[in-house]
């Protein structure tokens, strides 16, 4: 990856995902070295996601690089009406490399062709956010020691989480099999299903969640957002048919793990949260060692151990 | 494997009062013919080859008597030759177009359009959240599947199906 941009899960092999899961191990054992001491990291966040800048803040500023960049469109000159390709010509003159979330799709898939630096995206509207996913997947076989042929649901709003669109298309690479639990107007959809069914992969589709908890190994939960329905009464109903409590996990199988990509609102209890089927904390914290390893993968320099 | 072409299309003129004319519109001597286009993508085959812009001798024909498709247009284009590229483009609108290159009378060449791997700047994306749609920037798909017309944003990575495609 030496170099190369990081804009899509489909931009990287199976290969090197297991390559980048090794670096991360390397860096969760020892996080803080000073290999990125000449480096400046751009964060260039054109919408505002505190958690994802933070996590990659903390994970360049631990490597010893330092961090440039603005945290909000409206703090920098976008609002004045600059257009990207010349916020992303100016800001590579000042920086290694560039990472960047933007509420525009394709945003990032443009700035890595016309930037000199490598770009990493943070998220690009709806579309990718390649990072999350490879913590998610790093996050799924630190807790179940392998990724091969495992029980995986995700829960919620499948229709438009780009998290579980990236996620369930790397885990095709591993035989897994789906559950997936939402309610229909948020059906996981055709163009993420097409990946699935390449590889004959079994899927099965519920609107209730609890009859599926006792057969998984991995419990992906997210968040239903108000704005995708247009009636506020139907969202009150579905929102309230997806939240896990702590008690429906009483039948669950012992490596179960419960996942989320955080920020959670009601969707998971808080008496979940001291269960230690509970991971969403450790998951955000995993975050900053695979992104530290993708930061050290793209500038090329070697770990200390 | 050439072909002559020397064909003469009639058209008849009814001109009152004197006794009925034909005029003879004789075939291109060199250029490009594009035949069997649907008559109501006639138009559209046009702007996407940008005819509109060329200060070449172009003819134009539409709703003609075709055995094969009933009603066809055909357009002929003197002294221009077409990267494939360029050409395959209209077979987004005009699927059962044939490409047909004279030179000096003789066809030269003839095949029928073909969907290309790639398509650049003629299409626009369906998504309005594309930054395509908002930033100066040519648009480019991949066709995922050339049977049922599928094309696939390089930028916003969404796919805009055939009944759904709006030419630039």
């Amino acid at each position: 990856m030496k170099n190369k941009s990081l804009v899509s899960i489909h931009d990287i092999t199976k290969d090197d995902y297991e390559k980048l899961m090794n670096l991360a191990e390397k860096f969760e054992s020892n996080p803080r070295q000073k290999i990125l001491e000449n480096i400046v990291v751009a964060t260039l966040f054109f919408e505002p996601s505190t958690r994802t800048r933070l996590s990659f803040e903390s994970a360049a500023s631990q490597l010893g690089a330092k961090v440039i960049g603005f945290s909000d469109a409206a703090t920098s000159s976008v609002k004045k009406g600059e257009s990207l390709k010349d916020t992303i010509l100016t800001v590579s003159n000042y920086c290694d490399v560039i990472i960047m979330r933007h509420p525009l799709e394709g945003s990032a898939r443009f700035a890595s062709e016309i930037s000199p630096v490598p770009v990493i995206n943070a998220g690009d509207g709806a579309n990718q956010h390649p990072t999350q996913c490879l913590l998610d997947l790093y996050s799924i076989r630190k807790t179940q020691k392998k990724l091969d042929n495992l029980q995986i649901a995700f829960v919620g709003d499948l229709k438009y989480g780009r998290t579980v669109h990236s996620l369930v298309i790397a885990l095709t690479n591993y035989n897994a099999t789906f559950h997936l639990v939402s309610p229909g107007e948020l059906k996981l959809p055709s163009s993420v299903k097409r990946y699935i069914k390449e590889k004959n992969l079994e899927y099965f589709q519920y609107t209730e969640m609890e009859e599926v908890i006792p057969k998984l190994d991995i419990l992906y939960m997210t968040r239903i957002q108000q704005e995708r329905f247009a009636d506020s009464l139907e969202y009150e109903r579905v929102k309230n048919a997806y939240v896990l409590k702590n008690k429906m996990l009483e039948n669950a199988k012992k490596n179960l793990k419960v996942m989320h990509p955080l920020p959670r609102v009601n969707e998971i209890t808080e008496d979940v949260d001291s269960n230690p089927k509970a991971y969403y904390f450790n998951q955000a914290k995993n975050g900053v060692f695979v992104r530290q390893a993708i930061l050290a993968s793209i500038l090329s320099v070697e770990t200390d151990n | 494997m050439a072909k002559q072409n020397r064909k003469v299309q009639k058209v008849n003129l009814n001109i009152p009062g004197s006794e009925r004319k034909e005029l003879k519109v004789s075939a291109i001597e060199n250029g490009t013919v594009i035949d069997h286009i649907p008559p109501q993508s006639v138009f559209q085959v046009i702007r996407i080859l940008n005819l509109e812009n060329i200060t070449n001798q172009i003819m134009i024909g539409t709703n003609l008597d075709s055995q094969k498709f009933g009603k066809k247009g055909i357009i002929k284009v003197s002294n221009k030759y077409f990267e494939s590229e360029e050409i395959n483009k209209i077979a987004l609108v005009a699927p059962s177009a044939t490409l047909i290159v004279i030179k000096d009378y003789t066809v030269v060449y003839k095949a029928k359009v073909e969907i290309p791997d790639t398509i650049r700047k003629i299409v626009r994306c369906i998504n309005p959240n594309c930054i395509t749609n908002h930033e100066k920037i040519p648009t480019r798909f991949t066709v995922i599947d050339k049977a049922d017309l599928q094309l696939q944003c390089h930028y916003c990575e969404k796919i805009t199906r055939k009944s759904v495609i709006n030419f630039i």
